[in-house]
C-alpha cells in the first residue's frame, strides 16, 4: 500500500475499532455469569405445568359487578394504572360483549342471555403466538418452562410490532409515566415505565410461590387454572365435560383460554 | 504550511475543552460516602454474597436474577454458604436495604451512575405511608 | 468530494439554515416526547402505528425507487441514464436515512434500539427490516461515492464496485418487499393480509420514487448549471405511467377480492376508508383525494402529449407523489388498525408535535439530500468545465 496520509489515517481508523473491539466483547461476556459457587433453583411450592390453560365459564358471570372484583384484584396488584384518556389506556383482564369478545361466531339473533352477558378477556398465552414471532429482540417470548407469553421490560425497546400482531388486541403501551394513574402502588410489585408494552402474565409471581393467579382466587370458582397437558387438571376435566370455544380459532394460534358459553 | 498557527490554536482549544472536566474538578474530589446498613441488615451480617462481591458486581447478578427469574422461571437463589434467598429485588434487597436514599443513592450519586431501576421498582421505605 | 457542500450561493446556505432550524424546532419537540412518552402523538392503544410509521414505510418506497434509474443504466445499458444514476443512488440514501429516523422517533425505548442487534431473532420481520435498510444504505453510500469519485477524476470506476453495484438492484427489492411483511404476515389484521402487499408496495414506491426525481430534476436543471437532459426526464415519466397504472390496478385486485368473496374482516377497512364506518369518516375525504389524483397523474401521463409537456409533467409528478403519500402515509396504516380486532373503532389523527417531529425528521432527510445533490452537481459542473 502506497504510503500516504490518508492510507495511514485509514489504517489507524482501522486499529483503533480493532483494539475497541475487544473491551466490547468482553462486556457481553461478563453476562455469562462467574464461577462463584451459587445457584438458582425453582422454589419448592412452585406449581409446575407444560402449559397453563384457563377455563372461564361464564355462565356464572351475570353483570360487570360479577366480572369487576377479578380485574380489580388483577390490576391493583399488579399496578395497573387507570387512566381517563382512553388512547393512554392499559388493561390486563377487561369485560368484552359477546360480539366484540368473538366477532367471527357472531349472529344477528343470539340468545339473549350471552349477549348480555360480560366476556372476561386477557391475553391468551397462546400455544404459537403472533406476537413473539413479531418481538425482534425476544422481549416478549413462550416460556418453554410452563408456556406463559412473557414480558422482559427490561429488554422491551417499545416498537410496538407485538400490539400490531396480536389479533386479540390483549396488548397495551406505556404511552406516558404509568404511575401517576394508579391509585393505590402494590411496593411488592414493580409499575412499568414508560415507552414499554405489557399485558398479563398469568400471575407467574404467584404460580412461583404455589399460589393460584389473582383472577382465578377472586372468581369463586367460575374460573379454573391448570396444565392443559395433565389429563387429570381440573381444566382437562372442565374441558371434557362442556362444550368450550376460543377466540379467533381460525387463526391457528390456539389459545390457552377456553370460554363455556 | 501557513495554517500552521491556526492549527496549533485548534489544538490548544480542543485540548482545553476536552480536559475541561479534569481540571475544573480538580482539587475537589467528593469524600467517598460511607455506606449506612439498616438494623435488619446489619442484623444478617452478610448479604445474598460476601459484600466484596456485591459491591463489585450487584448489578450483574440483578441482571442474572431477572433472566432467571423471567425466562427460567427460577425464582431461588443459592448462595455459596447453602442460604435460600428469593431473587426479589423489589421484595428481597429492598426488604433489608430500606434505606435506599442513605443505601443506593448516595453511592450511585457519588459515582454519577443514574440507574433506571426505580423507574419500576418501588422503594420500601414508604411501605407504611 | 465533502469541500463541495460548503461552498454555495447565499440562496444555498439560506435553504440549508432553513432546514436547520426546522430540525432544531423538531428536535426539541422530540426531547419533551422523550420526556413524556409517546403520549403526546395521537397513537392509541388501538391505532399503535401512526404517522412515524406510515412515513417510515412511504419513505421505504422512494429508497427503492432511486434502482429505476440504476437497473436500466447498469443492467441494460441504457446509457443515458448514466447522467442521473448518481442522483437516484443519492435520493436512495437520503430516504433510508429517514427511514431510519422515523423509526427511531417511533420506538418508545430509543436508548434500548441496540438490543436489536445483541438479542437477535430472525424470527422477526422488523429484524430483518433491519438489516436490509441499513444494507441499502451501506451499498447506495459504497456505489454513490465511488462512482462519482471516478467520474471527477476522469477514469472508470474500480472493477470490485460491479458486485456490489449488481447487489444493490435486487436489495431494493429486497427493502420494500421486507416491508410490506412486516404488516402482511400479522393475523388478524385482514386489510394487510394480502400476497399482493409487497407487489403493491413496489408498485406505488416505482411511481412515487420517480415521480420525486423528475422534480428534484427540474429543480436541479432551474438552480444549477448542470441539466439532467430531457431524454432522461422522459424516460423516467414513462416507468412513474407504467408504475401508477400498475399500482391503481393492484388496488382494484384488493377490492374486487375484498368485495366479491364477501368476508368482513377483508371488507370492512376498504369499507372504513372509502365509505366511512358507523359515523366515522376522518379519512374517507382524504383516501378520494388520493384516488382522483392518482387518476389524474394516470390521464396526463399515459397521454404521450401532456406527458412531453414539461410544465403538465410537473404537475402529474406532484400529483401523483401527494396521491402515493395520502395512500400509504394515511390510509395503509391506520386503514389496518381501524377497526381493532375487537371490532371497536377508534379512529386516529397526528397531533401537532407529531406532526411537528414527523417535518423535522423530513428536513433532515431534504439536508442530507441538499448536501448530496450540492456534492454530486458540483462534479458533474466540473467535468463539464
Amino acid at each position: 500500500m502506497e504510503r500516504t496520509r490518508r492510507n495511514i489515517l485509514k489504517l489507524f481508523g482501522i486499529s483503533a475499532l480493532g483494539v475497541s473491539v475487544k473491551p466490547v466483547f468482553n462486556a457481553f461476556a461478563s453476562e455469562a455469569g462467574h464461577l462463584t459457587g451459587y445457584r438458582m433453583e425453582k422454589g419448592k411450592n412452585a406449581l409446575k405445568a407444560r402449559q397453563w390453560a384457563m377455563v372461564i365459564d361464564t355462565r356464572q358471570f351475570h353483570s360487570p359487578d360479577d366480572l369487576k372484583p377479578l380485574i380489580d384484584a388483577c390490576h391493583q396488584a399488579h399496578n395497573v394504572p387507570d387512566f381517563e384518556n382512553k388512547n393512554h389506556e392499559i388493561k390486563w383482564i377487561w369485560e368484552e360483549e359477546y360480539h366484540h369478545a368473538f366477532p367471527n361466531k357472531t349472529t344477528q339473533f343470539l340468545n339473549e342471555a350471552v349477549e348480555h352477558r360480560p366476556f372476561m378477556v386477557l391475553c391468551n398465552h397462546c400455544e404459537n403466538p403472533p406476537c413473539c414471532r413479531a418481538c425482534p429482540t425476544k422481549a416478549t417470548f413462550k416460556r418453554k418452562s410452563d408456556g406463559i407469553v412473557m414480558m422482559d421490560f427490561h429488554r422491551c425497546i417499545g416498537c410496538r410490532f407485538c400490539m400490531a400482531a396480536c389479533p386479540f388486541g390483549s396488548r397495551s403501551f406505556n404511552f406516558r409515566d404509568p404511575r401517576p394513574g394508579i391509585p393505590r402502588l402494590n411496593r411488592k410489585f414493580p409499575t412499568r415505565t414508560r415507552g414499554v408494552v405489557e399485558k398479563c402474565n398469568f400471575c407467574a409471581e404467584r404460580l412461583a410461590v404455589g399460589k393460584m393467579p389473582y383472577c382465578v382466587e377472586a372468581s369463586n370458582g367460575a374460573l379454573a387454572f391448570g396444565d392443559l397437558y395433565d389429563p387429570d387438571s381440573t381444566v382437562r376435566q372442565l374441558l371434557k365435560e362442556n362444550y368450550t370455544i376460543r377466540r379467533k380459532q381460525g387463526l391457528g394460534t390456539e389459545p390457552s383460554v377456553y370460554y363455556i358459553v | 504550511m501557513n495554517d500552521k498557527k491556526w492549527i496549533i490554536a485548534g489544538i490548544v482549544v480542543f485540548l482545553a475543552l476536552f480536559t475541561f472536566p479534569l481540571w475544573y474538578n480538580m482539587g475537589r474530589a467528593a469524600p467517598a460516602p460511607e455506606l449506612i446498613l439498616t438494623e435488619k441488615a446489619k442484623a444478617a451480617r452478610e448479604c445474598v454474597m460476601p459484600e466484596k462481591y456485591m459491591r463489585a458486581n450487584h448489578m450483574q447478578l440483578l441482571g442474572q436474577w431477572r433472566h432467571a427469574v423471567v425466562r427460567n422461571s427460577k425464582r431461588e437463589f443459592v448462595n455459596p454458604e447453602g442460604k435460600v434467598f428469593t431473587m426479589s429485588l423489589s421484595n428481597t434487597c429492598l426488604d433489608c436495604h430500606s434505606n435506599k436514599a442513605d443505601f443506593c443513592d448516595k453511592c450511585h450519586n457519588y459515582a454519577s451512575v443514574t440507574p433506571y431501576c426505580w423507574d419500576c421498582h418501588l422503594d420500601r421505605s414508604k411501605e407504611n405511608e | 468530494m465533502l469541500e463541495l457542500a460548503i461552498k454555495g450561493s447565499k440562496k444555498y446556505y439560506g435553504w440549508v439554515t432553513a432546514l436547520l432550524l426546522i430540525i432544531g424546532i423538531g428536535f426539541l419537540v422530540y426531547l419533551k416526547q422523550l420526556n413524556v412518552g409517546l403520549g403526546i402523538t395521537g397513537m392509541s392503544r388501538d391505532v399503535t402505528w401512526g404517522f412515524y410509521i406510515a412515513n417510515f414505510t412511504f419513505l421505504v418506497g422512494v429508497a427503492a425507487g432511486g434502482v429505476m434509474v440504476v437497473l436500466p443504466y447498469y443492467l441494460h445499458d441504457y446509457k443515458a441514464f448514466g447522467r442521473i444514476t448518481i442522483l437516484g443512488e443519492f435520493l436512495a440514501i437520503a430516504a433510508v436515512i429517514m427511514c431510519v429516523t422515523f423509526i427511531l422517533v417511533d420506538l418508545g425505548q430509543p436508548m434500548r434500539v441496540f438490543n436489536v442487534f445483541i438479542y437477535f431473532s430472525p424470527r422477526s420481520v422488523l429484524f430483518w427490516d433491519t438489516i436490509v435498510l441499513n444494507g441499502y444504505l451501506f451499498l447506495n453510500l459504497l456505489v454513490g461515492w465511488n462512482v462519482l469519485e471516478a467520474e471527477r477524476n476522469g477514469v472508470h470506476y474500480r472493477a470490485w464496485l460491479k458486485p456490489f453495484i449488481y447487489l444493490s438492484i435486487p436489495w431494493a427489492v429486497s427493502i420494500h418487499t421486507v416491508t410490506a411483511y412486516l404488516y402482511c404476515g400479522l393475523p388478524g389484521r385482514g386489510f394487510w393480509m394480502t400476497a399482493i402487499l409487497a407487489p403493491r408496495f413496489l408498485a406505488s414506491a416505482f411511481a412515487a420514487g420517480p415521480a420525486f426525481l423528475i422534480l428534484l430534476c427540474m429543480i436541479v436543471r432551474k438552480t444549477t448549471d448542470f441539466d439532467p437532459g430531457k431524454e432522461q426526464i422522459q424516460s423516467l415519466a414513462k416507468i412513474v405511467a407504467y408504475a401508477i397504472c400498475i399500482n391503481v390496478f393492484f388496488f382494484l385486485c384488493e377490492v374486487f377480492v375484498a368485495f366479491y368473496s364477501n368476508i368482513p374482516e377483508h371488507m370492512v377497512h376498504l369499507k372504513y376508508l372509502y365509505a366511512g364506518l358507523n359515523g366515522h369518516t376522518l379519512l374517507v375525504p382524504w383516501m378520494w383525494a388520493s384516488l382522483i389524483f392518482m387518476g389524474i397523474g394516470i390521464v396526463l401521463l399515459v397521454n404521450p402529449v401532456t406527458r412531453k409537456n414539461e410544465s403538465v409533467l410537473i404537475v402529474a409528478c406532484i400529483v401523483i407523489f401527494i396521491g402515493t403519500y395520502i395512500d400509504k402515509g394515511l390510509g395503509m396504516i391506520s386503514g389496518g388498525f381501524v377497526p381493532n380486532p375487537l371490532h371497536h373503532i377508534n379512529e386516529y389523527w397526528p397531533t401537532l408535535p407529531e406532526a411537528m417531529i414527523a417535518l423535522a425528521v423530513w428536513a433532515l432527510g431534504l439536508l442530507v439530500l441538499t448536501v448530496l445533490f450540492k456534492i454530486a452537481i458540483g462534479v458533474k459542473e466540473e467535468v463539464q468545465a
